[in-house]
């Protein structure tokens, strides 16, 4: 009787009252989602941000994320066609490697940009709370605008080829229902290896050299500039395992013709979800206390 | 139901000194060996008060120590103390900026800190551009920002600039902007670095009077500033930092006079100082207070003259050398500024390789009665700082000897009245 009485009155300040609570460390599965949404406006404005201020004072404007393909594809087709005699599974070479690079340019700037997250954006995040995460999913939503006006230049040479009667098999109902599903997998695969990347990077700066250069080498373990079909036996596991690859080839099945890799195709999806999941843990928790140390 | 919308709880924070390298490394390896067996982390014990003038024995330090204090409703509440104190670390962990090494704060209510204006403004964006920015990672919605525009543009005072990129904007402009967007934020709670310390007059006033109005509202503001006379005017309640712990808490007037008190070691006549600069060229040797019979004292009548001698050696001549000194008052109210360039427009004096003693010679009938504190800096004008403005390095008291018992006013000159 009295116990209860005193479990009743005089209210004690239950933890329900505090709206937050500043602990030393998170929990590592309080990804705080939640927190991101309420900052989606935040979202939208770094995204506009990114797209004024790249345009900002040059002449050509969006014009030199058109060059950058172009050249490279034409280098690609001198190179490697004209030279290595590398095969394109019969498909016109300029299409074959703009189809492998449209795509893998996407991928990589994700990875590399978001890599940078903590520490271009070190003097932000020291004067002011925002859910961290919000930054490298902005950079994977600004550079779609890069990926929109490559593809233009690959859905060109596309319509070019296909109208002057190459043997080209678009599977138009795949494209639409796939090409945001390949997207949406590119662009989770770099924001989950990015902020991986940026969350080990803040203290020691190793990695970045590892990054720069690894994400050269990558490309050519995917196959951008070559068909798997080519690959030899002994290599084509290693190459398979990319999560990379199968959307690659993947891409190319669906806009040029040939087999869609399904069963790779999941697999890479849930290598995606698994990095991305343990990339939003790991920098859910360097990003309570990276100002110390980056 | 209790008031408490801040509750600081044993809150400490511990950094390393020193460079990241490889004995960061082996350190890390250790403690998270350590806590894979279950046990506490080794460096935790260790660790120093932190006392930025003496070289420790440890890499780590308690940047802050077991601090306690809870914050109520519709407070204004002041932090004081010297420079690395703690204060800034706490409000950083306040603003989830970092996180505490230990301990814990709860809080109730929408926070917004301003531990830097301008935070996030994009140099290439126009005015209008960046009040949305800024404001979105202040944590506005953007439907907040809409309402409020105007009101923003009209408070910062820059419409004729606003679909201009802010890098075109003069300094002054730039921080109005900025600061406009942060005094609209609504937080139930603002926590407010020394940010005011920039802008005119004007603005200033303008600042503070906004930062009123929230306290006004039933909102709750933290505040930190070195300016004693805004933290004694607009604080109800302040906390007194002192090399990483709370000292004490109280009212606004008892601490900032324990404060100016503590800084001002030497009563006396001379403080032998002997404080380097950063680069080491510079070292600030004593600061004496003479009266008119050019003897060191520390009582002065208000009916005679004084100065001030400054002494400093210089290891390298220093060609446009700017030394200066500050007056204020018991409140912190700056009463003069003065250097050795106010009546030559460039260096007079002291800047050859060698030690110098100035001098500043003041007038009689001219300070009121009351305590007064002396601030010594060197710069070379326009490049940089060579020692940032020591505060009350000197202090001595006016008494005046007029019967009738004093007059207000921080200066107590006598003037010509004559008929005209």
């Amino acid at each position: 009787m009295s116990s209860s009485d005193l479990a009743v009155s005089p209210t004690p300040p239950s933890p329900a009252e505090w709206t937050l609570v500043i602990r030393p460390q998170g929990r590592w599965w309080e990804l705080q989602l939640a927190d991101v949404w309420h900052y989606r406006d935040l979202l939208w404005m770094f995204v506009r941000r990114d797209f004024v201020a790249v345009y900002k004072q040059t002449i050509l404007g969006p014009i030199w994320f058109f060059l950058q393909p172009l050249l490279t594809t034409i280098v690609f087709t001198v190179i490697f066609t004209g030279v290595a005699k590398i095969p394109t599974d019969g498909l016109p070479p300029m299409l074959f490697y703009l189809a492998g690079t449209t795509p893998w340019n996407y991928f990589s700037t994700c990875l590399t940009k978001t890599s940078a997250t903590f520490l271009t954006n070190a003097n932000l995040f020291g004067k002011v709370y925002f859910p961290r995460l919000v930054t490298p999913i902005s950079v994977v939503i600004s550079n779609l605008i890069q990926f929109g006006i490559q593809f233009l230049l690959f859905f060109g040479f596309l319509a070019y080829y296909y109208l002057t009667g190459y043997a080209l098999h678009p599977d138009w109902l795949m494209i639409v229902v796939l090409t945001p599903i390949l997207l949406l997998l590119m662009a989770l695969l770099g924001l989950g290896t990015g902020i991986i990347a940026s969350s080990l990077t803040t203290k020691y700066r190793d990695l970045t050299f590892l990054l720069t250069f690894g994400i050269q080498l990558a490309m050519y373990a995917t196959p951008v500039i070559y068909p798997i079909s080519k690959v030899p036996e002994k290599y084509r596991f290693w190459i398979e395992l990319n999560p990379m690859t199968a959307v690659i080839e993947s891409f190319r099945a669906i806009y040029l013709g040939g087999v869609i890799p399904w069963s790779q195709l999941g697999i890479s999806a849930a290598v995606t979800g698994i990095l991305l999941l343990g990339g939003m843990a790991i920098f859910n928790k360097v990003e309570k206390t990276f100002m110390d140390t980056v | 139901m209790s008031d408490t919308v801040i509750s600081v709880e044993n809150v400490s924070k511990q950094y390393r000194l020193g460079e990241v390298g490889t004995g960061t490394l082996s350190h890390d390896l250790n403690r998270w060996w350590h806590k894979l067996r279950g046990k506490e982390d080794p460096y935790l014990r260790v660790g120093e008060a932190n006392d930025r003038t003496t070289k420790g024995a440890s890499e780590y330090v308690w940047s802050l120590r077991d601090i306690n204090f809870e914050v109520k409703r519709g407070e204004v509440l002041g932090i004081i103390g010297r420079n690395g104190a703690g204060k800034s670390t706490l409000l950083k962990i306040l603003s989830r900026v970092t996180t505490p090494t230990t301990g814990q704060i709860k809080i109730k209510g929408r926070v917004a800190s301003l531990l830097e204006v301008g935070t996030g403004f994009n140099p290439e964006l126009t005015g209008r551009d960046n009040i949305y920015l800024n404001g979105a990672i202040l944590g506005m919605r953007k439907r907040e920002i809409d309402q409020k525009f105007d009101e923003i543009v009209d408070f910062s005072g820059v419409e004729r600039y606003i679909d201009t990129p802010v890098k075109r904007y003069s300094s002054g402009m730039y921080v109005r902007l900025a600061f406009a967007v942060a005094a609209h934020l609504e937080p139930e709670i603002l926590i407010v670095d020394e940010v005011l310390a920039v802008g005119d007059a004007e603005f200033q006033a303008k600042c503070l009077g906004k930062m009123q109005d929230v306290a006004g509202n039933g909102r709750t503001v933290l505040f930190v500033s070195h300016n004693m006379a805004v933290v004694g005017k607009l604080c109800s309640q302040a906390v007194y930092m002192s090399k990483g712990t709370v000292k004490s808490i109280g009212s606004p007037a008892a601490l900032i006079q324990a404060y100016l008190g503590e800084n001002a070691k030497q009563d006396g006549s001379v403080s032998l100082l002997n404080l380097k600069s950063p680069d080491g060229k510079f070292t600030l040797q004593s600061v004496e207070i003479l009266n008119a019979r050019n003897e060191g004292a520390s009582t002065l009548p208000n009916t005679s003259g004084f100065s001030v001698r400054i002494t400093y050696a210089l290891t390298e001549a220093h060609p446009q050398l700017r030394v200066g000194l500050r007056l204020h008052s018991y409140d912190g109210t700056t009463v003069l500024m003065s250097t050795n360039w106010d009546l030559a427009s460039g260096p007079s004096m002291g800047c050859t390789a060698g030690t110098h003693s100035v001098k500043v010679g003041f007038p009689a009938n001219f300070l009121n009665q009351g305590r007064y504190y002396v601030s010594v800096g060197a710069d070379i004008p326009k490049v940089r700082a060579v020692l940032n403005a020591v505060e009350q390095v000197a202090s001595f008291s006016v008494e005046t000897l007029d019967v009738e018992g004093g007059r207000p006013g921080v200066t107590a000159p006598m003037l010509v009245w004559q008929p005209e």
